[in-house]
């Protein structure tokens, strides 16, 4: 043995010790472990600590250790912790081994004979893999200033608006003809019952004008080259067919425009726009877009009422799709949620009951500026309802459709509860399953509801009829629900019946992940790094999230994504470089065939295939070392740092005592391993 | 006796045609005679064990030992001739990895013998049954026992060097013969002991003229059943070609000729396992993530075993069948 190993058994109070007999396996190391290269053994209450990390510190120095190995919590908690404490001590960071003997050894296990052994073959192989470990130095990659930020709902534009401020550009991508994202469609929010409007278009306005944001709506992302840093985006500007030098944004083509279409994003179907149109009056840009497959130019190849009138001849049919790119150093996804789609549950009607509202249809009713300016009204246009059923959780906590709490409908129930009631003075039924109102201001807002007179039924909804069985039923909806408060069968007849759909991740939420290089969860919201610890950040070093994309939140928690997005880009600009883990995967170029297996399975776009040499070469800066491609190729010709075939069958010739066992072959799969 | 270096060749459980590929080295079969003392090669020339037990210790300078290690004669021999030579080369698929005859780890012994003798070109209800003894007049004749499992030569013997192919393929032999000659005159040395000889660095894909693309793979489909692209790569037209994990060395002889590659050259270097490495290779460009489909996808290859071990079960992680380590 070359290698001088210092050994730390980590107690971590009773965590570890409670269930493994740490001295035990401290003394153990020391002696059966010697032949192996372990020079000395510690064991210490919490490794973690200040104390604890001096220990190595001091060792590596007075003992000369070459290598370190840690017996405590997973390395995701701690590896970082003990690589510093290595460089602290001048030993390469990389030659450290963190073995777990908490997530894996104590605390899933109960019998202390059994655990101490276990704990005992973990760091066994820990210490053989160490042997094998390199010194490593980190990636250093320059960052560019410029940021791209996807989406401009409340998070993407909250976003845009901190890395501008703080003097940085941004590139604020939207596909839709104005920002705004969900926001821009609700009259009031919970729980304040401010209009949305009053407090969404200020910033608006700012995103629009700020002398550091590009603003990029009618446009898509089509193409991410590049690693953090140094991204290269190409960004399709769809074709607007109004040229934005010479509109004043004077309206007068969408008043002149002929041809009505049914709106179906920002007015939810309930109303109508032109085919020139911007999606409302205080949108931004200010600019209208043509609306290509709807336009009668377009279709028939005459009209041109829009070019005819332009006081400024804005109107260009002749525009093209715009390919342009851009380079950015960070990217901040904020592309929101869709509405889950009601008519997923034919028994509660919608589509075929004409009273049947969905959610985002009744924000529009409520608006002001909706197509009921703010009347709450039947399908009809006209009649005011007398009674008003609100249903949560539609598509939510569901297992038939998604799991999740989609966490801001209660409190949009309520919301709606109270408009009602404000607006009509009609009879309101809530029909819930538990009351969620967690957050400031949420509870109380529950309270006021309650004391306004809103009746709340528990239970879920069993379906939504207009088939009636007594008179008082006739023309009504019906709403048929067992109610386990009183632990009975109800059926309670409204007029209207809102649902409070669920949200959904965007329709097309895996293809965007993809594109950007980060990773869905099974229900296709963007997962985060980790849940609790690093919310806005993702797998893919360079690529944030924020707001609804990454779960379902109300518009404080998206704004604050937001700013914590931004301010982790800011970080970067301002570091200037950023250090990349060395743990990365390389073709051996000699032993690569060519065969092309690997090219589309890396999770980040690092693999490019040279087709001069037909060998392929893995894009250090892009590769994460996941070691997708390490176990796929078929030559053996990519091997992942810190995961060498050496690395890994030395780790299970330790695990299986092997490495101590003087020939002998304790374990039946031993015979195979050594092959 | 001859100052000559002596040479020597072997069969265990091999079907014959690492020999015929030896002799079609050609005209070069003149250059092993010239350089080198054949002392021993049953298959060439007449011999007795008991005249290599004879001789000395390292005496022979290079044995090329093909076939697995099917019997207790196999591995007596295998164990007399690592002794007498200096330079010991598991020779052809079978003596690296266990090859053809390998695939009968996956059954038992009797069965085995069962299914030898009872098979539909054996007479039906024939009582005839293998016997290893036979008291013959002359006195009792003894047929090898048959192991459980067979064994690849570097099971029984440490083995300085491997060259693998079904059989090896003559040029590359020659290369080797050519190698071997110019290190005895010292103008060449010999690799390390335990490198793989005879091979490229590469797998045969390297050498394979087909064209290629981002692989993804809709559905497995057997080459009688499809009109092939003629320039286009065989896996992508979902032909299970095993020529992204075969090491190079055939120069791409199947794919050349219009077939799937089906691996006898082995693993690349650094492989520890053929089959495990290719099965994982194919499952990551299969384009499905729906488990039915995928299913339905791997259906397509109807026999796994043979698909991803045909030349390797012996001297693979599997090594053989339950059935057949269970006795
Ligand atoms: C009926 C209803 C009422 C609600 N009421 C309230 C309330 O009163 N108070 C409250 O706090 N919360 C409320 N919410 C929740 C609120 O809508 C969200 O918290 C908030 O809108 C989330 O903002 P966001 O920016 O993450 O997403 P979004 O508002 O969905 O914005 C995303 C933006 O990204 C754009 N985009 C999407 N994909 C792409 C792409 N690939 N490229 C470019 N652009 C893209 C979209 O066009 C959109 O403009 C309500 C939700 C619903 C359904
Ligand atoms: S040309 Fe198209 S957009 Fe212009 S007025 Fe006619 S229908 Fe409307
Ligand atoms: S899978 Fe391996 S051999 Fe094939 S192209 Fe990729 S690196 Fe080369
Ligand atoms: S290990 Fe391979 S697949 Fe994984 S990130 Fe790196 S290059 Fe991509
Ligand atoms: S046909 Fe076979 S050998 Fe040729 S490139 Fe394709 S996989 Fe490789």
């Amino acid at each position: 043995m070359t290698e001088k190993i210092g050994v730390y058994v980590c107690h971590c109070g009773t965590n570890i010790a409670g269930t493994v007999d740490v001295a035990e396996v401290r003394d153990w190391a020391e002696k059966r472990l010697k032949g192996r290269g372990v020079v000395v053994a510690r064991d210490y209450k919490f490794m973690c600590s200040s104390l604890g990390q001096e220990l190595i510190e001091k060792d590596i120095k007075e003992n000369e250790l070459t290598r370190v190995v840690v017996a405590a919590c997973s390395p995701h908690l701690h590896e970082q912790t003990f690589r510093t404490a290595c460089k602290r001590g001048g030993l390469n960071p990389y030659l450290c081994e963190l073995v777990s003997i908490r997530e894996q050894v104590s605390w899933v296990h109960t019998d202390q004979e059994a655990a101490t052994d276990k704990a005992k073959a973990v760091l066994s192989g820990g210490v053989e893999r160490v042997q094998h470990h390199e010194p490593l130095e980190p990636l250093r990659v320059p960052i560019h200033p410029a940021t791209l930020v996807v989406g401009g709902g409340i998070a993407g534009i909250q976003t845009a608006l901190e890395i501008a401020d703080a003097g940085k550009h941004v590139y604020l991508v939207e596909r839709d003809p104005s920002i705004g994202g969900h926001m821009a469609q609700f009259d009031k929010t919970f729980p304040t019952l401010d209009c949305s409007a009053c407090i969404l278009t200020p910033k608006m306005v700012s995103a629009g004008t700020h002398p550091n944001i590009t603003l990029l709506t009618w446009s898509e992302v089509e193409k991410v080259d590049g690693y953090v840093g140094n991204f290269v985006v190409t960004i399709r500007k769809k074709a607007r067919c109004v040229n934005t030098e010479l509109c004043t944004g004077c309206g007068i083509c969408q008043e002149k425009c002929p041809k009505k279409v049914i709106d179906e994003i920002y007015e939810a179907g309930l109303g109508y726009r032109k085919a020139v149109y911007t999606p409302f009056p205080q949108a931004v840009p200010k600019y209208p877009v043509i609306d290509k497959p709807n336009c009668t130019y377009f279709l028939k190849g005459t009209c041109k009422a829009c070019e005819k009138f332009c006081p400024t001849s804005a109107i260009d049919f002749n525009q093209e799709d715009e390919l342009i790119t851009v380079e950015v150093g960070n990217i901040v996804l904020a592309t929101g949620y869709d509405l889950f789609d009601p008519r997923r549950i034919p028994h509660y009607g919608y589509g075929r009951l004409a009273n049947v509202f969905t959610s985002l249809e009744f924000e529009r009713l409520t608006n002001a500026a909706g197509p009921t300016n703010g009347s709450i009204v039947l399908r009809d246009g006209k009649t005011t309802p007398k009674a008003v059923g609100i249903v949560h959780c539609v598509g939510s906590r569901d297992r038939n459709y998604n799991n999740y709490c989609s966490a801001i409908c209660c409190m949009q129930s309520l919301k709606f509860a109270h408009l009602v009631k404000e607006r009509t003075g009609a009879t309101v039924y809530n029909f819930y399953i538990d009351m969620r109102t967690a957050a400031k201001a949420y509870d109380e807002f529950y309270q006021r509801v309650l004391e306004e007179g809103t009746l709340f039924v528990r239970g879920r909804v069993a379906e939504v009829t207009d088939a009636a069985r007594l008179p008082s039923e006739e023309g009504k909806l019906i709403i048929q629900v067992e109610d386990t408060l009183a632990g009975k069968q109800r059926r309670i007849p409204v007029d209207m019946v809102i649902l409070s759909a669920g949200l959904q991740p965007r329709f097309d939420a895996k293809a965007t992940a993809k594109l950007f290089g980060i990773s869905c969860s099974a229900d296709s919201w963007f997962i985060e790094k980790h849940p609790k610890l690093d919310p806005v950040a993702t797998m893919t070093e360079g690529v944030f999230i924020a707001g609804c994309c990454a779960g379902p939140k109300d518009i404080p928690n998206s704004v604050a994504q937001g700013a914590a997005a931004a301010a982790r880009v800011l970080a970067h600009i301002d570091e200037g470089e950023i250090m990349l883990e060395p743990v990365r995967a390389t073709v051996i170029a000699e032993k690569c065939s060519g065969c092309r297996i690997c090219n589309n399975l890396c999770p980040f776009n690092a693999i490019l295939f040279h087709e001069d040499r037909m060998v392929s070469e893995v894009n250090a800066a892009l590769c994460q070392g996941c070691g997708t491609c390490v176990a796929a190729c078929p030559a053996g010709a990519i091997t992942g740092t810190g995961f060498s075939n050496e690395q890994i069958l030395s780790q299970i010739e330790g695990l299986l005592m092997l490495n101590i066992a003087n020939g002998r072959r304790p374990v039946e799969i031993a015979e195979a391993v050594m092959a | 006796m001859s100052a000559k270096p002596k040479f020597a060749m072997y069969w265990a459980a091999s079907c014959g045609g690492c020999e015929i590929a030896v002799l079609n080295i050609h005209e070069k079969i003149l250059d092993v005679d010239a350089n080198f003392d054949v002392v021993f090669w049953p298959v060439a020339m007449d011999a007795k064990y008991k005249d290599v037990a004879a001789m000395p210790d390292d005496s022979i300078t290079l044995t090329l030992f093909n076939g697995g290690i099917r019997n207790d004669e196999n591995e007596e021999i295998a164990h007399l001739l690592r002794r007498k030579s200096k330079i010991l080369v598991a020779f052809g698929s079978c003596a690296c990895e266990g090859c053809i005859p390998g695939l009968a780890n996956f059954s038992p012994v009797d069965e085995i013998i069962d299914t030898a003798f009872h098979t539909v070109t054996t007479d039906k209800g024939s009582e005839v049954r293998l016997q290893t003894r036979y008291p013959a007049r002359e006195g009792e004749i003894r047929l090898p026992t048959l192991y459980p499992t067979l064994r690849t030569l570097d099971q029984v013997a440490k083995v300085d060097y491997y060259m693998p192919g079904c059989p090896p393929e003559s040029h590359q032999i020659a290369a080797v013969i050519d190698l071997v000659i110019a290190a005895l005159n010292g103008k060449a040395t010999l690799p390390p002991a335990g490198s793989v000889i005879g091979v490229g660095g590469s797998t045969v894909c390297d050498d394979c003229p087909r064209a290629r693309n981002v692989k993804t793979i809709k559905a497995f489909k057997r080459i009688q059943d499809v009109r092939l692209d003629p320039t286009l790569c065989l896996l992508e037209q979902g032909i299970p070609c095993n020529g992204p994990a075969t090491r190079q060395g055939c120069g791409a002889l199947c794919p050349k000729a219009g077939a799937q590659c089906i691996g006898c050259y082995g693993p690349a270097e650094g492989v520890l396992d053929y089959g495990a490495r290719l099965i994982s290779s194919f499952a990551s460009v299969i384009d499905s993530n729906t488990p039915d489909e995928i299913e339905r996808i791997l259906d397509g290859i109807p026999d796994p075993a043979g698909q991803f071990y045909r030349f390797s079960l012996p001297g693979s992680l599997l090594r053989a069948g339950k059935s057949a380590r269970a006795k």
